[in-house]
């Protein structure tokens, strides 16, 4: 007779849901992933240290004089016990294997029953001319912050490229922790394509009254070393000298991953209401993601997509709704908040206030809002106007 | 009166100016403010222990 042979029982392996980013994408949905569904594996990839934090902070911690380790929320640690996920920190993925469900860290082959990209956008970078590129600093994540807060101590003077949602922010910011700000942009108002220039304007106003100083037109054509500092030249001829360079001219959402591995992408990766990437069981929310056309750089539709995919994850398929997003803009020199008209709505544009004090409407031919542009007083009028404006995704 | 902050976008809840446009009385306590309430920024939830008292 043949000897019996015992073997162990096979461990049941669950393939883990796989998240790739620990931003606030990752993070919140991983979250409200774990309210749902206590038990299925959940394994969090970062390329960076994992801490958790708010990005949207960034643009206040020199005004509350937080350095990154006081704008860190939690340590990777936390973040597993509490979300009872493993984290793999500093990591990188290579590749994805969709057909086989599973996604290449390296040599590394792992395994998921869902894969969700929560990898954020990178910042565009600008060719400029010059020696002195390494004091060029995007400043998009916990990471980067800390190494422009190092770069900055005992340092007077920052250039600002861009003026942008972000750019802005931090001119406020850096004007508040002391820093004398110039800003150089190639256009001829501030968050053009964003805001309106009745409410631009007094934006712009405010942070000049803090100090900023404004070159809208030209943009950084080449940075040089002059002895202990920078010499900037613009490429109207003006030449700015300053100590730093901050690059704020804009994020590009990362699909190049997603594309290699044959996923559709436009200006993010392409999803579809329930999140849904081309290919089965690959989702993508926050800042890499194009949901049903609409990428949005926000934190409300990021933190209104970790809701839905959540229960979609955990077996319910949820469609996101968009409402209206109005985007609170951190000037607080001069209170701002817009909600630009939705795209392929035209209205008119009426403007109220006077000063610091703007309310720009844009209303349709029957009476109805498309978007509105609010400061300083008038960002009290936002809850009202916010129930007459129309959703971005019914 | 206290402020709280919502710890994923950064705005800033003052229990001295409430939020009367949303039906929320000024001087409201945070304790006494609904459990479904969201952050009208970014829409965390409060129930989540996302907001942090500042002072």
């Amino acid at each position: 007779m043949s000897a019996a042979v015992t073997t162990p029982a096979a461990t049941p392996v669950v393939t883990p849901v796989v998240i790739v980013g620990t931003g606030l994408a990752g993070y919140n949905l991983a979250r409200e992933f774990r309210k749902l569904d206590s038990a299925t594996p959940l394994l969090l990839i970062s390329a960076d240290d994992g801490r958790s934090y708010s990005k949207p902070m960034l643009s206040t911690g020199f005004g509350k004089h937080k350095d990154a380790d006081g704008l860190s929320m939690a340590e990777p640690g936390a973040m597993a016990e509490q979300l009872n996920a493993e984290i793999r920190t500093h990591t990188c993925i290579t590749g994805i294997d969709p057909g086989h469900r599973r996604l290449w860290i390296g040599e590394e082959a792992v395994p998921y029953r869902d894969l969700v990209l929560a990898w954020g956008a990178e910042v565009i970078r600008v060719p400029v001319a010059g020696d002195a590129q390494e004091a060029i600093f995007p400043i998009n994540d916990l990471e980067d912050y800390a190494r422009f807060r190092a770069a900055a101590a005992g340092k007077k003077r920052v250039l600002l490229l861009g003026a942008g949602l972000i750019g802005c922010e931090f001119a406020n910011d850096l004007s508040l922790g002391g820093y004398q700000v110039e800003l150089v942009a190639p256009c001829e108002q501030v968050m053009p394509g964003l805001l309106h220039p009745a409410a631009a304007a007094a934006v712009q106003a405010g942070l000049e009254s803090l100090g900023a100083r404004f070159h809208l037109g030209p943009v950084l054509a080449s940075l040089n070393h002059r002895g202990d500092s920078l010499e900037a030249h613009l490429s109207d001829g003006s030449l700015v000298a300053c100590d730093l360079v901050v690059s704020a001219v804009g994020l590009r959402p990362r699909t190049e991953l997603a594309a290699a591995a044959g996923l559709a992408v436009n200006r993010g990766v392409v999803v579809d209401r329930e999140l849904r990437s081309s290919h089965a069981n690959i989702y993508a929310l926050g800042d890499c993601a194009e949901v049903d056309g609409l990428n949005l750089l926000y934190v409300m539709p990021l933190m209104t997509c970790a809701r839905a995919l959540a229960q979609t994850l955990a077996g319910t398929p949820t469609a996101v709704r968009y409402g209206a997003m109005p985007v609170t803009v951190k000037t607080p020199v001069c209170p701002l908040v817009v909600s630009p008209p939705p795209r392929g709505l035209q209205g008119e544009w009426t403007v109220e206030g006077g000063g610091s004090d703007i309310k720009a409407l844009c209303r349709d031919a029957s009476g109805a809002l498309l978007g509105y542009a609010l400061t300083g007083t008038a960002v009290q009028e936002k809850l009202a106007l916010n129930k007459e404006l129309p959703a971005l995704l019914a | 009166m206290r402020k709280w902050q919502c710890v994923v976008c950064g705005f800033i809840y003052d229990e001295a100016a409430g939020l009367p446009e949303e039906g929320i009385a000024a001087g409201t306590r945070w304790e006494d403010i609904p459990a479904d309430w969201l952050c009208p920024d970014c829409g965390a939830g409060k129930l989540d222990f996302e907001m942090i008292e500042i002072c």
